[in-house]
């Protein structure tokens, strides 16, 4: 007989609403078969069991809201031994700590629930709508939309505006779009309790240095002219790939500070923060970052980032950063002073990559340059080896052909 | 190619990235990235929408001409075929 968990999806998920069973008892399961729908701070998920069985018996109602670890259901007839590595919700403390572990499949895979709230992939509301709702002290969830699949534009803020002089506000919530206000506002909660945890426990240190983009522009030039526009490569691909480089060779900065002490991360799972549209932000890994190639980094981060506005993201993803990356992008400012996501103990940040004199062999030369940043955990390492890691960042990223 | 075709298709792919963006609400003469919240990846998922919508090859030696609205609807007109 096994126990099924209810699964971590991260340090900063710690509890999940079972919103309802998808199987009852009786019914065989086999491994990827989605047995519940849980409600957890940032979106719907359906819980995938990774035994073959046979459901004996729901321990947990719908509507009851339980830490991770909890036990949901019983399977009897399971069709492989139960190993403790198995049994333990992928978020627990054991995780790291057996490196030995099964390297398959993770014990559980969340996918999104077909949900029959709206996703809240899409709150199709523009910063600027939003804004001048605030402005108009109008509730975004009694808008409706005119734009493109319903999505609010200012101008539905505007002519709400004037038609709610006088009007009570607020008077029409629906019940979906209330769903996802509470929603926006646990996920803000979520991102509140893991970072204030952050600055409670962790002794960050922080480091930047500027690194001089000049060869990694050239040389993704170069690439991407002879590409077709499906197969081109970001900046950000060449980034994530050398920090997941230096993140092997300086171990200290790759693994999770759990129970007192480090544990070091023999895999790299780089975590990338991706922002979202309508607000907050989800940093799910892209696995075994170290053993990609460039492309392949390419191609899992534009799947990454569509499933994570899609809100579409596996339990091992949301669970397993082993480090995570922070970049501004274009449309940034050059610095970011990151906060580190626990139980991980570093973060690297890049900010926006912008034109700087530079002086190399004697010369003066007009060069892209990003400044890239450390903040990492003064229980686990220290600035020297910091910055030797930002060092190996940025020589890495002098040779990209090498990447 | 019409001008107001090749603006309808663009506000077709841009609603795919940035749904509640109101294409008549921008201004076609200033930076478009000012205008919406498009990072690198919404902006690459954008010219590969366009590309794939209207046929048209766009090299990314030529990203640096499209700023604006406008911009975009100059190129795409002059690279469409008829």
């Amino acid at each position: 007989m096994i126990e099924f968990k209810l699964p971590s999806l991260g340090a900063d998920m710690d509890r999940g609403r079972l919103l309802e069973w998808r199987v009852k008892p009786g019914d065989v399961v086999k491994r990827g078969d989605v047995v519940a729908v849980v409600d957890t701070s940032k979106a719907a998920i359906d819980v995938e069991v990774w035994h073959a069985g046979t459901v004996h018996a729901l321990l947990l109602q719908p509507g009851d809201d339980v830490p991770v670890g909890t036990a949901m259901l019983t399977l009897s007839g399971a069709d492989e031994p139960v190993e403790a590595a198995a049994q333990t919700a992928p978020g627990a403390a054991e995780r790291a700590a057996a490196p030995a572990g099964p390297a398959g499949p993770a014990p559980l895979a969340v996918t999104p629930a077909a949900s029959p709230e709206p996703a809240l992939g899409r709150r199709r509301i523009s910063p600027a709508a939003r804004k001048r709702a605030e402005e108009l002290g109008i509730s975004l969830d009694t808008l409706a939309g005119t734009g493109p699949d319903g999505a609010v534009t200012i101008e539905d803020v505007q002519r709400a505006g004037s038609a709610a002089v006088g009007a009570a506000p607020a008077a029409a919530v629906t019940p979906a779009a209330a769903a996802i206000a509470e929603r926006m506002s646990a996920m803000r909660q979520t991102i509140a309790a893991a970072m204030a945890r952050s600055k409670r426990e962790i002794p960050h240190y922080y480091l930047a240095t500027e690194i001089p983009l000049e060869k990694a522009t050239q040389w993704l030039t170069r690439a991407n002219a002879e590409r077709p526009v499906t197969a081109r490569i970001l900046m950000a691909a060449l980034l994530i790939k050398a920090t997941a480089l230096a993140a092997r060779k300086y171990p200290e900065l790759n693994g999770f500070y759990r129970g007192g002490k480090f544990e070091p991360s023999a895999e790299v799972h780089v975590g990338v923060a991706i922002s979202l549209r309508q607000g907050g932000l989800i940093a799910p890994a892209l696995l075994a970052t170290d053993r990609k190639n460039v492309d392949e980094i390419m191609a899992a981060l534009a799947d990454l980032v569509k499933r994570t506005r899609a809100f579409s993201l596996r339990a091992s993803e949301l669970s397993q950063p082993t480090i995570t990356l922070t970049n501004l992008g274009e449309q940034g400012v050059e610095l970011v002073q990151a906060v580190i996501y626990p139980p991980q103990v570093a973060i690297v940040g890049f900010g926006k990559p912008i034109g700087r004199a530079w002086v190399e062999d004697h010369s003066l030369r007009l060069i892209p340059v990003v400044t890239a940043s450390l903040a990492a955990d003064h229980r686990v390492s220290d600035g020297h080896r910091g910055a030797l890691f930002l060092a190996h960042v940025r020589d890495l990223l002098q040779e990209p052909d090498k990447l | 190619m019409e001008a107001n075709a090749v603006r309808a298709a663009i506000g077709q792919v841009l609603a795919t990235i940035a749904p509640e963006v109101a294409l008549d609400a921008l201004d076609p003469a200033a930076p478009l990235r000012d205008q919406v919240d498009l990072d690198s990846m919404d902006f690459l998922n954008f010219i590969v929408g366009l590309h794939e919508r209207l046929q048209v090859d766009i090299p990314e030696a030529d990203y640096a001409r499209l700023v604006s609205l406008g911009d975009l609807v100059d190129y795409l007109v002059a690279k469409r075929p008829g």
